[in-house]
């Protein structure tokens, strides 16, 4: 167990996180994210409100489905990565990084303050979360709510019971797979995970969702993205360019969406030995020495990715270097290796 | 877990003598805590090393460590099975998951390493 966010949570289970990656990829593992910040929004404000602090544009979304959005500050840099779903016609559920909730909330809070026509109830503590994901994910959670599961189609959102207990099911995940994302009571919460378990998941930790979401070419915030980095930059404009024109950052991000961001985060695959890490200089493949003057961006994540077989990462890079195929080095303290900038997701599901 | 015939640093490297070439690996304890070993970074044959000094480095999926040299001399030779299939490592850290051999420049270093159940009892 390791201290992630003021939580207590596994990095991995018994038999290690190359076979739970597999175990996600072949057949299911479930993990434990309750963690994750879960605020839930009711009233007739509520759909305007969320419009102001997200860069979704909350009109758009119908009652059952779901939409990644970013909470960006008055610049346009992300103060976090969420997602949003609604769950009735004036309720909503917005999921937030654990290791973010309290930034988030000193930003929620205050605009929240004076507010009549919502209610905003945070559920972190009174619920459990657990993640189902892999390519038997719908099928063992449709055995155990009686078939009702796979009627929930993609990115969206349902209730059901799971194996007796009253659950609401996201049909969303960090992984890349299929799969859902249950919010159970979190008395009942020990007992969701043994029914996934029993009914043939692996349990998976930190360490394995970490490579999962990286194969499938999804940004962490706190590594890829930041209050210093903004949507377009990163590459997910297209989750920014209809946001509300009253929303907190729209003047920012209208604004920045007309310009060429100065660098790009790309994906890159080793094509020397060697693993990249966060923080780790990237370099153009013209240079022969490590120097801070020669880099030409940073690494925010890396791995070892099982399903490639060798070292991935993602890296803000000037944007005359962004381009796929770019050849690149990665200083992996003081070794330089070869990288090619590749096209993400790095692992797509069939 | 820890073999009797071998040499053991508070770095968790072994050491097996064979005349005065001394065969270093990681131990147990060493690749269970790193976890799924996919990386092994060591030098070339001909360097000489330090006792006790960075001699390499290895990955697991997490986290990378240095690999410290229990004993001091000239490389000889270097696992290319580890190096290639580094979850040799996890497998057979006393076997096929060997690093390097060394040819010591000095057998009174081996006193300053531990026995198997002196090295056993440090990691409680």
């Amino acid at each position: 167990m390791v201290p992630f966010g003021g939580w207590d949570m596994p990095v991995q289970y018994s038999n290690g996180i190359i076979s739970e990656v597999k175990a996600v990829r072949d057949s299911a593992g479930i993990f434990d994210v309750s963690h994750m910040g879960r605020l839930e929004f009711e009233g007739p404000g509520a759909e305007s409100f969320l419009g102001s602090i997200l860069s979704a544009s909350m009109p758009a979304i119908k009652v059952g489905r779901g939409k990644y959005s970013f909470i960006c500050n008055a610049s346009g840099g992300i103060i976090d990565d969420s997602m949003v779903y609604k769950t009735g016609d004036e309720k909503f559920l917005l999921v937030i990084n654990a290791g973010n909730a309290d930034v988030d909330m000193e930003w929620i809070n205050p605009l929240v303050e004076g507010r009549e026509d919502f209610t905003m109830t945070i559920t972190t503590n009174d619920t459990a979360m657990i993640a189902i994901q892999g390519p038997t994910a719908v099928e063992i959670v449709d055995k155990l709510t009686s078939n009702e599961a796979s009627k929930i189609r993609r990115f969206r959102i349902g209730d059901a019971s799971v194996s007796g207990i009253p659950a609401t099911l996201a049909r969303t995940g960090y992984t890349g797979e299929d799969g859902f994302e249950i919010v159970a009571a979190a008395d009942r919460g020990v007992e969701l995970w043994n029914a996934l378990k029993d009914a043939g998941a692996t349990e998976a930790g930190l360490g394995s969702r970490d490579v999962l979401r990286l194969e499938a070419g999804l940004p962490l915030h706190g590594n890829d993205l930041s209050e210093e980095t903004n949507p377009f930059e990163a590459g997910f404009g297209r989750f920014a360019s209809s946001i509300a024109p009253d929303s907190i950052a729209a003047d920012a991000l209208n604004e920045i969406a007309k310009t060429t961001p100065q660098r790009a985060l790309v994906g890159f695959k080793m094509t020397g030995r060697g693993i990249p890490r966060t923080h780790l200089n990237i370099l153009s493949n013209d240079v022969s020495a490590t120097s801070d003057a020669n880099s030409i961006g940073t690494v925010t994540s890396g791995t070892h990715s099982p399903i490639v077989d060798g070292g991935i990462g993602m890296g803000y890079v000037e944007q005359k270097y962004s381009a796929i195929g770019t050849q690149i080095v990665i200083d992996v303290r003081g070794r330089l290796v070869e990288a090619e900038i590749v096209e993400m997701p790095f692992y797509k599901r069939g | 877990m820890y073999p009797d015939d071998l040499k053991y640093s508070k770095e968790h490297e072994w050491v097996r003598m064979n005349g005065n070439i001394a065969e270093v690996g990681v131990t147990v304890f060493a690749q269970e805590s790193l976890g799924d070993v996919v990386f092994v970074d060591l030098p070339e044959v001909g360097t000489d090393i330090e006792q006790f000094a960075k001699f390499g480095e290895i990955e697991s999926v997490k986290a990378v460590s240095d690999l410290f040299s229990p004993v001091g001399g000239k490389i000889v030779e270097v696992n290319s099975e580890a190096t290639d299939n580094p979850e040799s490592v996890n497998t057979e850290p006393y076997g096929i998951g060997w690093l390097i051999k060394i040819e010591l420049s000095d057998t009174a270093q081996l006193d300053g390493l531990m026995d198997a159940a002196t090295y056993e009892a440090t990691l409680d």
